[in-house]
């Protein structure tokens, strides 16, 4: 029977070995919550959306730098209204950046890209981004294809 | 704890009577045990001497009566009030029932820990000063299961005694032990009783060892005392079941034989 | 538990037991006093119950990772998604298998000795002496197992996760020949800390409480003889896996 200062170590060294464990783990196997430190939020207007969900990352020039927070639909105009939250370390976008809804790689999942305009003044918390473009739909591109094909046909 | 009247209390059962599992164990049971004294609580096996036992601790309560230690109502108390009254009772389980995972000193110890403010160096003179009046000071660093039986009850004597307690109560503490450990057992319950002027109740079936120690003896038996006194005023009773009982005859008030139907009957013909 | 015959009472007799657990383990968490003994006692319980499990924890843990990574890369080369194999390792692990395997592990290795260890005491009088030296047995034996058991399991699922992981790494990259900075990098790009790591890590404390807990319960209510005992064991291991996996699926919907 080990005496109670060895009990009292080694449960102290268990615990030590578990607080190692979530260190590893949380730095090495997770994304070490990229967007949890905070950050603003911007709203966008899509006509199309495609299959955009929430969740779904926000990057510009390829660097994740936020996700879609919501998705909600405009019942006046009709559009889809998507709020981006994005991490407040990017926060000197200019306030023309556009946003566009793109696939990654060919049958990926959709995200919102991110380009960046050329206007001094930075996008705040609540700011509206003017310039969008939605989802291509696939149906819809095979459709004015064949509509354009049997244009010149004609 | 400064309670004035430290001397030891008497303990009354008056018109006890208490069911168990739809079972009358005891009935209009009145009981007197002195103050001071020792006092032997025999009876036939499942008579009701440990339910006597619980009723005293508290750990029972009864149908109907009242049990009194002293000018306490134990049946009547509180919890709080309960263990205020445990402190100053011992109490020696048969076993022992000594914590296993703890050394013998950490057993002595536990209730002069849990329930005193003194400093640890004090408790371990106690510890060692109560293991000393067993025999065992020299096996306070070793574990109950490192020792036999009849130490594992010292130990638990120790312990009983570590708050020294006005009453001290012990469940059959001769059962199974070599005549030795009896007669050091018997030592023992005499010295604390007197030592620390306790009100001491045994448990026993040991009626061959019962005047060697007990100043006032009962028999319990159907549901009552059948008699009450000094041990010699006992063997002097002519009461069918104390004779039984005292001489250990097979045969008598307690029946040889378990209810069953007719012998004839059974031989001649096929049970069912 | 209950006579299976009885139509009637065989439904009420369960719902009984329950209805005492929770009594028993409401009136166990009453009175809880800071001291140090309670403290050191509560050190030693994780002890027992932390440490003592380890070997079981790490060794299942590394073969979990392994089999799994094995079995899932197979099926993604399929595919040609085989580079997902560490996300698709991390998030079954993160999320249900380390909570819940860790848990029915947990059950069987100490909270059986935990029942035994209360159930012998029950039957040796240990927890009567306790009580007549007016000292709470819910407070100095049953407590130290609750608290202990609870900072136990989830410790011991990170160590599970962590082994797993380790597991599945020796599998993809050192067997598979799969590139590490892939292998971590797809991982920490879709593993999220509060999503995935977090909720994994709620199971387990919800998960750790309830192996604690029935394995004390189990224990206490145990009939004080060998059969009793044995019956109890079994009784903990049966009702925590139980308990666990529903708990667990109404857990993930909650946090989905």
């Amino acid at each position: 029977m080990k005496s109670s200062h060895q009990i009292e170590l080694t449960a102290g060294l268990f615990l030590l070995l578990a607080v190692a464990a979530l260190i590893f783990l949380a730095v090495q196997a997770t994304d070490r919550g990229v967007v949890a430190d905070g950050g603003y939020q911007v709203t966008a207007h899509f006509t199309n959306i495609g299959g955009l969900k929430t969740r779904a990352k926000v990057t510009m020039g390829g660097v994740t730098i936020g996700t879609v927070e919501s998705i909600g639909l405009n019942l006046e105009t009709f559009e889809a209204e998507v709020v981006l939250q994005i991490a407040d370390r990017y926060s000197d976008l200019p306030e023309d950046t556009s946003a566009s809804i793109l696939t990654s790689g060919i049958l990926g999942d959709q995200y919102v890209g991110l380009e960046p305009g050329g206007s001094p003044e930075p996008l705040r918390d609540g700011d509206r981004i003017m310039l969008t473009n939605s989802a291509v739909v696939l149906e819809q591109l095979i459709s004015r294809y064949l509509f354009n094909t049997e244009n010149e046909e004609e | 704890m400064t309670d004035d009247s430290r001397e030891s209390p008497p303990i009354r059962l008056r018109d006890i009577t208490l069911t168990l599992g739809g079972r009358v164990i005891l009935e209009n049971l009145n009981l007197e045990l002195p103050a001071g004294k020792v006092t032997a609580v025999m009876g036939p096996s499942g008579a009701g001497k440990t339910t006597v036992l619980r009723l005293v601790t508290g750990q029972l309560k009864p149908d109907a009566g009242e049990v009194w230690i002293g000018d306490d109502r134990v049946d009547q108390l509180d919890a709080r009030a309960l263990n205020r009254l445990r402190r100053r009772m011992g109490v020696l389980l048969q076993n022992g029932a000594l914590l296993t995972d703890l050394t013998c000193f950490d057993n002595v110890a536990l209730p002069l820990r849990e329930h005193t403010d003194l400093p640890e160096s004090l408790i371990r003179r106690l510890v060692l000063l109560k293991l000393q009046t067993v025999g065992l000071r020299g096996a306070a660093k070793m574990y109950p299961r490192e020792l036999s039986g009849g130490m594992n009850r010292r130990v638990a004597t120790a312990r009983a005694m570590a708050l020294d307690p006005d009453v001290m109560l012990y469940d059959e503490p001769f059962a199974g032990l070599d005549p030795i450990s009896l007669g050091v057992s018997l030592r023992l319950i005499r010295d604390i009783s007197q030592a620390l002027d306790t009100t001491s109740v045994v448990i026993t079936h040991d009626v061959g060892e019962v005047r060697h120690f007990a100043d006032h003896c009962c028999i319990i038996s159907d549901r009552k005392i059948v008699a009450q006194g000094p041990p010699d005023e006992l063997a002097g009773s002519d009461h069918a079941l104390v004779q039984q009982f005292l001489k250990g005859l097979a045969d008598g008030p307690v029946p040889f034989h378990y209810p069953a139907p007719g012998l004839a009957e059974d031989l001649l013909e096929p049970r069912q | 538990m209950s006579d299976p015959g009885a139509k009637g009472p065989a439904l009420l007799s369960p719902l009984r037991e329950l209805g005492r657990a929770v009594l028993f383990l409401a009136t166990a968490l009453a009175h809880m006093r800071l001291t140090r003994l309670q403290i050191a006692e509560t050190l030693r319980q994780i002890y027992f119950a932390g440490v003592r499990s380890l070997v079981i924890i790490v060794t299942c843990g590394f073969f979990v990772g392994l089999v799994l990574t094995l079995q899932t890369y197979d099926t993604l080369t399929r595919f040609g998604a085989g580079d997902a194999v560490s996300t698709v390792l991390a998030l079954s692990l993160f999320r249900e298998l380390g909570p819940v395997l860790t848990a029915i592990l947990f059950a069987g290795r100490a909270g059986t000795s935990i029942t035994a260890e209360i159930g012998l005491m029950r039957a040796t009088e240990q927890l009567d002496a306790l009580e007549l030296m007016a000292i709470d047995p819910l407070e100095r034996i049953v407590q130290p197992r609750l608290i202990g058991g609870l900072i136990a399991v989830p410790a011991l699922v990170l160590v599970f996760n962590m082994t797993a992981l380790l597991g599945g790494v020796v599998f993809a990259v050192a067997l598979m020949g799969v590139d590490p900075g892939t292998f971590w990098g797809n991982m920490q790009n879709t593993v999220e800390l509060g999503r995935d790591f977090g909720h994994g890590m709620l199971k387990a404390v919800a998960f750790g409480a309830i192996a604690a807990w029935l394995a004390v319960y189990h224990g206490w209510s145990a009939r004080p003889t060998s059969e009793g005992v044995a019956l109890a064991t079994t009784q903990t291991v049966i009702t925590t896996a139980i308990a666990v996996l529903i708990l667990d699926f109404v857990l993930s919907a909650f946090m989905l």
